[in-house]
């Protein structure tokens, strides 16, 4: 598997996502945004930090770069795309997965440790965890109270896109939303940051099993052992 | 030719104008006599700033002179960007504190946000990689909206600044007190890897090379600062806004970046942020450094608006720029690095070989002075200083006792001190895990950073107990950095080398300046026994109101190594069954205490005895436990003294704590003094013998107190009477309840 780190001016969280990935057996390079193809990647992650400095509204202008064209036709070619924290937000902003990003319901950046559910096993980015596992994850943003219409959350809902719960919600986020993914199930985005939970040293690693996920089920759907 | 309506030198001269840049009758008449001529009006603005106290340490430098600054671990030492250590496999880290004091006391949001950019950039501009920030703040109490105002304004601004350049934020520590109601404290601390041969310097190498301006566009933000920061306030400090900068961190990461790789490619012979004084320090004090001249084209400096003034563009403090030398020749390769990064960069001048500052505007030579004249000629003036009579009353007084109804009580109401309670609400608000290598977080003795590709780590920490050093500067000062090698020693880090953030009032007052004085010489004194050197720091005085002046707050920012992960040690017990032990001996008094504090309302008398010597032991004995493997967790006594150490030990673990005391001093003492010193210590009790033997040799106390279970509760005896008994989520609620309740969060 070959995948892409996307990097845009302000992005912070290409390293530590870089440093988690060279531990398994994948090939993974960090790209820039000016880059004009993704076709060469197996699978694409936008990392956390802020893009753009987060100016106008977290991914605003993110959603504006050239590469967005390439990442949207990685998903369309039903590649895995993985937004994490800032990433999610890109996503969201972008429209590869539905609903917004609000500032936290107390209007502060919170980072802590929390407990997070998976709520959907069954996904492309989730298979090696057990079913309602309790994870200890943590978090780092501002603007992690996820929003949409009421229509869009029973869809979510009844499509088990809701991935993965806050056990007890950190930012105000509709029905505890931590983490959806698209209906086709390729494009995840986690507010979370996994990738800062794949070290005992560093407190849990809980969040390894997302990206063994990830690479096991590129994987089997290419028939590789 | 009038020149942008400036006065002319005469009216100057006549009109005394200089007084407004705060340069006195006597230093004007020295630039005069220096240049055998009258000064110019950006000739005089060039001199303001590069005189100021914040430029030329005028007041401070005979004090500060005396710090020893030598050792075989320093690499670099003081008078660059950031003071150097080496850590061993041919990694050093860099590392330095500095002031925002005034600015934040204006504008608390962009006032520490822009003391986060310039201390980064100071860390950056040597070669290394920023891996960690710090901040030590001092607020009034949070009793009225104006100090609750500052004290969030401040937090937002270092979450708001230091989140966006991905740089965490893990440590630091946060006082209140009345003595900082008008002049909150904000002291930002970088610390960056860099490996040995990447050490750059603030020098203008080469006469005929080229200087080159990276970064944001000049601004008519931030004019003056350096001035500003050197003066007192009075009750105009509201309308002194502009000389506030506003930053802009998402420019500040890509210059970062830049320079970064700029200095990875070899590119640079010189570099240096325009942090205070902006383009005039930089350039003076880079050319200055290799004996030679500079000359620069303001015309070609980019601008936000087109009309600035020679005078407003070379005193200018806006953010994010850095002044580079490039040899002649290679001004494209760094164009082209800076465009990469979205960054404009600019040949604004050259390298000169007459050593004079010459400034081209418009056609004209608007200013034309000896760059030492600017940077190394400033006045040094020895105040005068004076022993107040209130240390000779306060060290006659031993405070042996104070009356306590209920230690329970007692307790709690000590963890609800905003100076002890959590900080958690504040530390929350910074990204402290971003990099993937914070392995100890916030709120322990200190942070730790693994270092990546190693397996080593370094431990940081800054600490300052300000009313120990107003009672007894001399030996408050040797607390300091006695605490800051203390926590590092707790956490399995040998001290390396300190960072001095010097905050006082105003030297011109006698008994400041003899506050000055005496802290520096406990400073160096504990620095040598510890074999902590010096290699940066910061000065900021004139923090008074009104002339009501700070407590004098010499902040130690302490850096220290782990040569092993293994040796990682953290406060909290771990495992019921586990031994609590006592090293160190409790010695009386409760002078500067905060039980005096939440008993009287005010700190006075003599602080309890305090021994170098001894304290150099008690950390051997500590840093040898720990790297035996003998200790589950170590934790040093400070504020609120043991009592409050054992709650700190077993709050947020499932644990409790059975206690069990014998002494002959008073309860109070026993429980809540003060005496340095002193570390609890948790451990298998098999390992009990052998602490009992290290200690034996380092010839200090050992004291069998007590045992964790999982109980949940802490329970406390003295001399078999039950003092304290509460549940260890009661304390915890308090503890952590306390500052979002004062602030109504």
């Amino acid at each position: 598997m070959k995948t892409a780190i996307v990097v845009f001016p302000g992005t912070s969280g290409e390293h530590e996502v870089y440093q988690v990935l060279t531990q398994y057996d994948v090939q993974v390079e960090i790209v820039s945004d000016l880059t004009t193809s993704l076709d060469a990647y197996d699978g694409i992650i936008i990392p956390g930090g802020f893009a753009y400095g987060d100016y106008l509204r977290s991914g605003a202008i993110a959603k504006l770069s050239p590469i967005m064209t390439e990442i949207k036709k990685a998903a369309e070619d039903g590649k895995l795309v993985l937004g994490i924290g800032n990433g999610f937000q890109i996503l969201l902003e972008c429209n590869l997965l539905p609903g917004a990003m609000l500032p936290n319901a107390d209007l502060k950046f919170k980072c802590c440790n929390v407990p997070v559910i998976v709520e959907n096993n069954q996904t492309a980015f989730t298979c090696d965890y057990q079913e309602k596992a309790q994870l200890d994850l943590p978090i780092a943003h501002w603007a992690g109270n996820y929003y949409c219409d009421p229509v869009t959350l029973e869809q979510l809902e009844q499509q088990g896109q809701i991935v993965f719960r806050y056990h007890n919600n950190p930012n105000g986020s509709l029905n505890n939303i931590a983490g959806i993914i698209n209906r086709k199930g390729n494009v995840l985005g986690i507010m979370a940051r996994p990738e800062r939970a794949c070290d005992q040293l560093l407190g849990s690693v809980d969040g390894s099993k997302l990206f063994s996920s990830m690479i096991r089920s590129w994987r089997d759907s290419n028939g590789l052992l | 030719m009038a020149y942008y309506n400036e006065p002319t030198p005469e009216q100057i001269a006549e009109e005394k104008i200089y007084r407004q840049m705060a340069v006195s009758d006597d230093e004007f008449a020295l630039i005069q006599k220096l240049l055998g001529r009258l000064p110019n009006y950006t000739e005089l603005g060039l001199f303001s700033v590069m005189w100021s106290e914040h430029c030329s340490y005028k007041n401070s430098k005979p004090v500060i002179k005396k710090f020893p600054t030598t050792g075989p671990q320093v690499l670099q030492g003081p008078g660059e960007g950031a003071g150097i250590v080496d850590i061993g496999d041919g990694l050093g880290i860099a590392f330095k504190i500095e002031s925002h004091n005034h600015p934040s006391a204006v504008e608390p949001y962009q006032g520490a946000a822009t003391g986060v950019g310039g201390i980064l950039r100071d860390v950056f501009s040597m070669g290394a990689r920023p891996i960690a920030l710090l901040n030590s703040l001092r607020f009034g109490e949070l009793a009225n909206d104006r100090m609750k105002y500052l004290f969030k304004g401040v937090v937002a601004g270092i979450a708001g600044y230091g989140n966006r350049m991905g740089i965490p934020t893990v440590g630091g520590e946060i006082y209140f007190d009345s003595s900082y109601e008008g002049n909150p404290l904000v002291n930002a601390m970088c610390v960056g890897l860099i490996r040995h041969d990447q050490i750059q310097r603030g020098i203008a190498k080469g006469v005929g090379n080229s200087v080159v301006y990276v970064g944001a566009a000049t601004g008519r933000d931030g004019i003056h600062g350096a001035t500003f920061a050197s003066v007192e306030f009075g009750d105009e400090a509201a309308v002194e806004l502009p000389a506030v900068q506003a930053g802009d961190p998402f420019v500040e990461k890509l210059l970062m970046e830049a320079c970064l790789e700029l200095i990875e490619k070899d590119v640079l012979l010189g570099i240096q942020d325009m942090g205070a004084a902006g383009l005039t320090s930089s350039s003076a004090e880079m050319a200055s450094k290799a004996g030679n001249g500079i000359e620069l084209n303001l015309d070609l400096v980019p601008q936000r608006d087109p009309n600035m003034s020679a005078y407003e563009m070379m005193l200018s403090e806006s953010q994010e720029r850095m002044l580079l030398v490039v040899e002649k020749g290679r001004e494209q390769e760094v164009e082209a690095i800076c465009q990469k990064w979205g960054l404009t960069a600019v040949t604004i001048g050259r390298v000169t070989d007459d050593g004079r500052m010459r400034l081209l505007h418009k056609g004209q030579v608007v200013a034309d002075v000896p760059v030492d004249y600017l940077a190394e000629e400033a006045p040094v003036y020895h105040q005068p200083s004076r022993e107040p009579a209130s240390f000779r009353e306060n060290q006659a007084k031993l405070v042996e006792d104070l009356s306590i109804n209920n230690g329970t009580e007692t307790l709690k109401q000590l963890l609800a001190m905003p100076s002890i309670a959590s900080k958690e609400w504040v530390f929350q608000q910074f990204d402290y895990l971003s990099g993937n290598n914070t392995i100890v977080r916030p709120g322990s003795d200190a942070a730790i950073i693994r270092i990546p590709e190693t397996n080593k780590a370094i431990g940081i920490t800054t600490d300052c107990n300000a009313g120990y050093i107003y009672l007894d500067p001399y030996t408050g000062g040797a607390i300091a950095v006695a605490e800051a090698a203390r926590n590092l020693v707790c956490s399995g880090a040998k001290p390396l080398a300190i960072t001095d953030g010097l905050n006082f009032g105003s030297p011109e007052n006698p008994e400041v300046f003899w506050q000055i004085e005496q802290a520096a010489i406990g400073i160096s004194e504990a620095c040598l026994k510890f074999g902590t050197p010096v290699v940066s720091g910061n000065v900021s005085l004139y923090n008074e109101t009104n002339g009501n002046a700070i407590y004098p707050t010499p902040i130690i920012g302490m850096v220290g190594v782990i040569e092993k992960l293994d040796h990682i040690t953290t406060q909290h017990v771990k495992t019921a069954g586990d031994v609590v032990v006592l090293l160190g001996r409790t010695v009386p008094g409760l002078g500067g205490s905060q039980l005096q504090k939440l008993i009287d309302g005010e700190i006075s008398g003599k602080l309890p005895d305090f021994d170098l010597a001894y304290e150099a032991r008690v950390q051997k004995l500590v840093l040898a436990a720990i790297q035996q493997g003998l200790l589950a967790s170590a934790h040093d006594l400070s504020e609120g003294g043991l009592a409050v150490a054992l709650a700190e030990i077993v709050m947020e673990t499932p644990f409790g704590l059975e206690l069990n005391l014998n002494s002959s001093l008073p309860t109070s003492v026993i429980l809540f003094g003060e005496a340095q010193s002193r570390v609890v210590v948790s451990l298998n009790e098999e390992k009990l013998a052998a602490l009992k033997q290290l200690a034996a040799t380092y010839d200090v106390e050992l004291a069998v107190i007590g045992q964790v279970n999982n109980s949940g509760n802490y329970i406390l005896r003295l001399n078999g009477e039950e003092i304290i008994a509460t549940s260890v989520v009661e304390l915890e609620k308090t503890w952590k309840g306390a500052i979002p309740c004062m602030i109504n969060d």
